[in-house]
């Protein structure tokens, strides 16, 4: 062999080894590309499973309560003030402060410190008149503080939290009363306008409604279209008609179903604004061509001799598909239906526009209450400005991807549990 | 009072399905059965519902519009316009329900005095039109089953119509899509000329355009030309093309040629998990990191960079879009029959030369149709630029520049209460038909691309 030819041939081998690094090049990227991402949101997310607590003492005095009964009721418990008790709590801190500077240490607390202190005498009637120890909701700006992630070396004008609270929650902090727990109010309260306060609770809810609104309307007519599509359509052009429909429909992009809603549900039928019921119904529209596809993929998937047998034993066609090829292909039909209502779940802008952004601070009890849903929660969080949301996206971050993987993975456990293998 | 009328009738149909079955065991003592006794239930539960409920719905849908036709039938000869119809006809409906707070005048009271009057007329109507039909239907199969007539062919037939109803469904949404979109959209080119909405180069909804407290047609001319916004989204879809085809491509082709069975089985899932992830989680992802660190790398370059850029949000879509690429080219890749591949290793090619100069233009048709697939996905995306790539529509082909896409300027526009009948919510219509149009236009490209290709090597 000449050396040109030679040369040719490594320059071949070349060619074919950097050609197959390009590839693995490529896969890394994308896997890295994931890697990073849930690296990104697991950092920023975890410490919102946390929550911040100052401890102090409060005097639970019958004349600051303003208190007149000997042995108070409830109601008297319910409707004493608690005003003077809950800033005198706070207040103690610092005896030395002077009283126009007391919004200082105020600020350190949620706003809804009062509750805070209120709900505890309710629980335990007993401490009226007693001092004890109790804990707040530290704000967002001493939470994000006590997190570590807010830097304190910036200049005092520049920062939320001021030296003189700064001082006051290193002391705290020295003596043990910033208390770091498990954020339970996380998963139990509605939205709020204070980080602090913010849960999952009312859009958790919200999506749950959707997703079972979305579930009845879709399912039913997409197996029922799936059945007539596969087992008794004629051949003829308007089949194919409704054919095409579907597989169109199911490129159409989110936002147009949206528009839909909007035109429709809202404008013409006049149905309840900003409710899961809507989102429901718009959601069921999208994933519709979704669970037909997949339907009609595990009815495909029986094999015809299932039929024969059923038609050979006298079986009329109705009951060939209603009790052998239907039941036989449920498997591949369920689970296509959990990775279309998956998809849905994860949907944001058709929500958006039927108006489910809407600030809710209640927890929805029905589908028709006014409720967002996970991923609007992500992009209402993210909108506003104040630093503590960003842990809190995080954390609702993670919340919608473990539903989505257990979303996922039920479907993986259905298609292989029950799924019959024809060979 | 609706809810009660159709509980009552299910739970007719449910008696009548258990009266049926009975039924047929009486009759069974005498003759021969043309069917399971089931059947006889099925047939008269079918009778019993199915004619009522349809009366039924057809009467809901139907209703509203006639009794609004016949209260406005007093407003007729004062002149007024189709708003100030329906604004009347909603303070009418209010003062029935008791939650008008405005001022009453006799006119209106008279109005609403007439539609609690109607609404009772049509209520009672209602009422004994569904009983007429139910004693009428029931009676009708009733004495069928008693003639023992075939009673499982009638059912078949019936469920078959049921599945075909079912199956329409999906046509009913596209007509439902293309009805919302054109109804709103039509009225807005009545207000603004079509051809300045598809030239015009100044998009900005917001502006006032009312002078003189009339829409002024001179100033709605510069507000809605949606070409900076055309050319946004094809912008932005462009930088995600750059990102997502060489990725997914190439990853598409090492899966398919290189990848041994163990990392196939792995690899490609996990890539497929970046298109399952929310489209809000990848925005989040874009406007808090990406968007910061390209500012950053740009501003060290010593270039101006908005924190809202177009390459932020268009790399980022790119990378939710690799795995559409990826696993469709990998799939046309792997259905091109092994003996293109054999040919070509015989006569001395290497892997490379033979997936370059074979199998990627043998899979070329399909390779281009998910491709299309991908860039309508592009085109639709909404929330990664809605959070991330600004919302002010610039003209601009700079990717360091923020642009708004027609998405993301209907989430702007729609978002908080709309107000029916402004241009401002209506062109919100418009930029939807015509993103309609575009995805509609791909997809059909694309799918019969991959049809064709399928059958080539079928």
């Amino acid at each position: 062999m000449n050396s040109f030819k030679k040369n040719l041939l490594k320059k071949r081998y070349n060619a074919e080894r950097r050609f197959q690094w390009y590839g693995k090049i490529a896969i890394g990227l994308a896997l890295s590309f994931l890697a990073v991402f849930m690296f990104q949101i697991f950092s920023k997310g975890y410490s919102a499973f946390q929550k911040t607590w100052i401890v102090t003492e409060v005097h639970y005095d019958k004349e600051l309560l303003l208190i007149d009964a000997e042995s108070p009721s409830k109601d008297d418990l319910e409707n004493a003030d608690y005003y003077d008790v809950a800033y005198k709590a706070m207040t103690s801190l610092d005896p030395g402060l002077p009283e126009e500077e007391d919004r200082q240490l105020i600020q350190m607390v949620s706003y809804k410190y009062e509750a805070e202190v209120k709900d505890l005498l309710l629980k335990n009637p007993d401490y009226l008149g007693k001092i004890v120890p109790i804990k707040l909701t530290a704000s967002d700006d001493v939470d994000q503080v006590h997190k570590g992630n807010y830097p304190r070396d910036i200049p005092e004008e520049n920062r939320r939290v001021n030296d003189y609270q700064l001082q006051i929650y290193d002391m705290l902090n020295e003596r043990g009363d910033i208390l770091l727990e498990f954020n339970i109010s996380f998963f139990t309260s509605p939205d709020s306008r204070e980080a602090e306060l913010a849960g999952i609770a009312s859009s958790f809810m919200g999506t749950v409604f959707s997703i079972l609104v979305c579930l009845a309307f879709s399912f039913p007519v997409a197996v029922l279209a799936a059945i007539y599509l596969e087992e008794f359509a004629p051949k003829n052009k308007f089949t194919d008609f409704i054919e095409v429909n579907i597989n169109n429909l199911a490129a159409v992009p989110s936002i147009v179903f949206g528009l839909l809603g909007l035109g429709i549900l809202l404008a013409v039928f006049n149905l309840p604004r900003s409710t899961p019921l809507v989102g429901g119904i718009t959601l069921s529209l999208m994933t519709l061509p979704t669970i037909i596809i997949a339907a009609r993929a595990s009815l495909k998937a029986v094999p015809p001799s299932i039929r024969e047998a059923a038609l050979a034993m006298g079986a009329s066609n109705m009951q060939t598909t209603m009790h052998h090829t239907v039941p036989l292909s449920m498997p591949g039909t369920l689970s296509g239906t959990i990775i279309g209502l998956a998809q849905a779940l994860g949907e944001t802008a058709p929500l958006i526009l039927i108006g489910m952004v809407a600030f809710v601070n209640t927890i929805p009890g029905t589908p028709v209450d006014p409720a967002a849903s996970l991923p609007v929660q992500i992009y209402i969080w993210s909108e506003s400005a104040e630093r503590g949301f960003v842990e809190k996206v995080s954390a609702c971050i993670m919340v919608l991807l473990a539903f989505l993987i257990l979303m996922n993975l039920a479907a993986q456990i259905v298609r292989h549990k029950f799924e019959k293998k024809w060979s | 009072m609706n809810l009660i009328l159709v509980t009552f009738i299910i739970l007719l149909a449910f008696t009548s399905y258990y009266f049926g079955r009975k039924k047929a065991l009486v009759i069974q003592s005498s003759q021969r059965l043309t069917a399971l006794p089931k059947f006889y239930g099925y047939y008269l539960a079918a009778w019993c519902a199915a004619p009522a409920l349809i009366i039924f719905a057809l009467w809901s849908v139907f209703e509203p519009s006639i009794v609004k036709t016949f209260i406005l039938q007093d407003y007729t000869d004062q002149n007024l316009t189709k708003n100030e119809l329906q604004l009347i006809y909603t303070k009418v409906k209010a003062l029935a329900a008791g939650t008008y707070t405005g001022n009453i005048t006799n006119f209106l009271d008279e109005s609403a005095n007439k539609y609690i009057q109607l609404k009772g007329i049509a209520n009672s109507a209602k009422v004994a039109i569904i009983l007429a039909i139910l004693i009428f239907s029931l009676s009708f199969a009733y004495r069928s089953v008693q003639k023992n007539d075939r009673m499982r062919e009638p059912v078949e037939i019936f469920l078959k119509w049921v599945l075909f109803v079912a199956s329409l469904g999906a046509v009913l949404v596209t007509i439902g899509i293309v009805f919302s979109l054109l109804f709103e959209a039509i009225r807005f080119f009545q207000a603004v000329k079509i051809f300045d909405f598809i030239f015009g180069t100044h998009w900005y909804p917001a502006k006032t355009f009312v002078r003189d407290g009339q829409p002024d047609p001179e100033l709605m001319k510069d507000a809605f030309g949606a070409v900076p916004l055309f050319a946004g989204t094809f912008f932005i879809a462009f930088i995600a093309m750059c990102v997502a085809i060489p990725i997914g491509l190439l990853s598409g082709i090492y899966l398919s040629e290189y990848a041994g069975r163990g990392v196939r089985k792995y690899a490609k899932p996990i890539i497929e998990i970046l298109a399952g992830i929310p489209t809000v989680v990848y925005g989040f992802f874009a406007a808090l990191t990406v968007g910061p660190f390209v500012k950053e790398i740009g501003n060290a370059m010593g270039l101006e960079v908005s924190a809202e850029s177009a390459l932020a949000a268009g790399a980022v879509m790119g990378v939710m879009i690799i795995p559409f690429i990826s696993s469709l080219s990998d799939d046309v890749m792997t259905a091109v029959p092994q003996n293109l591949r054999d040919g070509s290793y015989a006569m001395g090619a290497t892997k490379s030369e033979t997936v370059k100069k074979v199998i990627f233009p043998a899979a070329l048709p399909g390779i281009v149709g998910s491709i299309l697939l991908a860039v309508s996905r592009a085109v639709g995306e909404t929330m990664i630029v809605v959070m991330a790539s600004g919302l002010a529509a610039n003209l601009t082909m700079n990717p360091l520049e923020s642009t708004s896409t027609i998405t993301a300027q209907i989430v702007v526009i729609l978002i908080g209460d709309q107000q029916f009948g402004d241009p401002k919510t209506q062109s919100a219509f418009a930029l939807g038909i015509s993103l309609f149009i575009v995805t509609l236009f791909l997809n059909v490209i694309a799918l019969s691309v991959v049809k064709k290709y399928r059958e080539k090597y079928e």
